[in-house]
């Protein structure tokens, strides 16, 4: 297998998935400024996936770029975690979401800014700066809602006992993160891990939000086996593609 | 639900290094930091600056638009008061 292109291929995926999904909030933010707010962060995350999905092309050297890779693979291809195809749901569980993936997207691009590979490495030092203005946002929201109105806190809550099963599975590791892990070219999660847990921890206190204790996990997209979301994201992201191929504009 | 809105933010923005601050406009926010943000979100998008002020629009005193005859007419008939009223006069250099 070949392991840069496989683990390329799941930061860009992550990155293409949770921008398509956020951007279904175009329009339809709570106000004006938020509208516009979470279109910027669904516009950095595709661009990322631009750059990702590319570079991926490049690795796997079989003629697809990231249009192809985007918009031409099945259900089972795409790599992406389990926890960016959930639903929206409220306002809420979105910014939960975001924050938990934000926390998650720092610490890693910290560290593949000094990767040896000098691409990625490149890809990471741009995605941080606006990972770190998506953390910054998602956190202060998920405060604000967590310690803010009975209703608003106990929403959030619900969001939390909901997504919490989905995010053991940022630190999936398999033979492609061990293989790349020894070879120096990406960090270790467990590092990744322990910042999160940090993050988590500490905004979810300032939150006065409850960590649920139940702790039964629920992975697979990164073996590409997802939950029955992506299906109908994909009918929706690729349909141009599969009804008009090559179509451009 | 509550129909209660946030408060109104006026904003400013730097275009960049040296210039003043300049009005662009106003948001709705419910504190100082969602007011940057949302600044940063809604008014530098297109790289329009480096730098972002706000000030709640409470904490703005206008002056009263019945006064302008007052407050701005005198200021018309004085042309004394723009430096191209004077002739400067032969042999003055560094002008």
């Amino acid at each position: 297998m070949n392991s840069l292109f496989e683990y390329v291929l799941r930061l860009g995926d992550d990155s293409l998935i949770l921008g398509h999904r956020l951007s279904e909030w175009c329009g339809h933010g709570p106000i004006l400024e938020e509208d516009i707010a979470m279109t910027n962060i669904s516009l950095d995350l595709v661009g990322q996936a631009t750059s990702l999905l590319g570079y991926a092309g490049e690795l796997e050297g079989k003629g697809r770029d990231a249009d192809a890779l985007a918009f031409l693979r099945f259900d089972r291809d795409y790599k992406n975690v389990l926890l960016v195809e959930q639903p929206n749901g409220d306002f809420g569980m979105t910014m939960l979401r975001q924050f938990f993936f934000d926390a998650y997207r720092k610490p890693l691009f910290e560290k593949l800014q000094h990767s040896t590979d000098k691409h990625l490495a490149a890809i990471a030092e741009k995605s941080l700066k606006e990972t770190k203005y998506h953390l910054k946002h998602s956190s202060e929201w998920v405060i604000r809602l967590g310690d803010g109105t009975e209703e608003s806190n106990a929403r959030i809550q619900d969001s939390l006992n909901t997504l919490w099963r989905y995010t053991n599975e940022l630190f999936f590791t398999d033979e492609v993160d061990a293989e790349l892990v020894e070879k120096g070219i990406v960090p270790s999660l467990q590092e990744i891990q322990n910042e999160w847990n940090a993050t988590v921890t500490a905004v979810l206190t300032e939150a006065t939000l409850t960590i649920p204790t139940n702790n039964w996990k629920q992975e697979g997209g990164r073996k590409g086996l997802h939950s029955e979301h992506l299906g109908y994201i994909l009918a929706e992201l690729q349909y141009m593609q599969r009804a008009y191929p090559n179509m451009q504009w | 639900m509550t129909k209660k809105e946030w408060p109104l933010w006026e904003v400013f923005i730097r275009s960049k290094a040296g210039l003043n601050h300049k009005h662009v406009g106003s948001l709705r926010a419910a504190d100082a930091h969602m007011a940057i943000e949302n600044a940063r979100d809604v008014y530098t998008r297109r790289s329009e600056g480096i730098s972002i002020w706000v000030v709640e629009s409470n904490n703005l005193v206008a002056s009263d638009p019945s006064d302008a005859d007052s407050l701005f007419e005198p200021a018309d008939s004085k042309v004394y008061r723009h430096p191209t009223f004077y002739d400067v006069p032969d042999g003055i250099s560094h002008m």
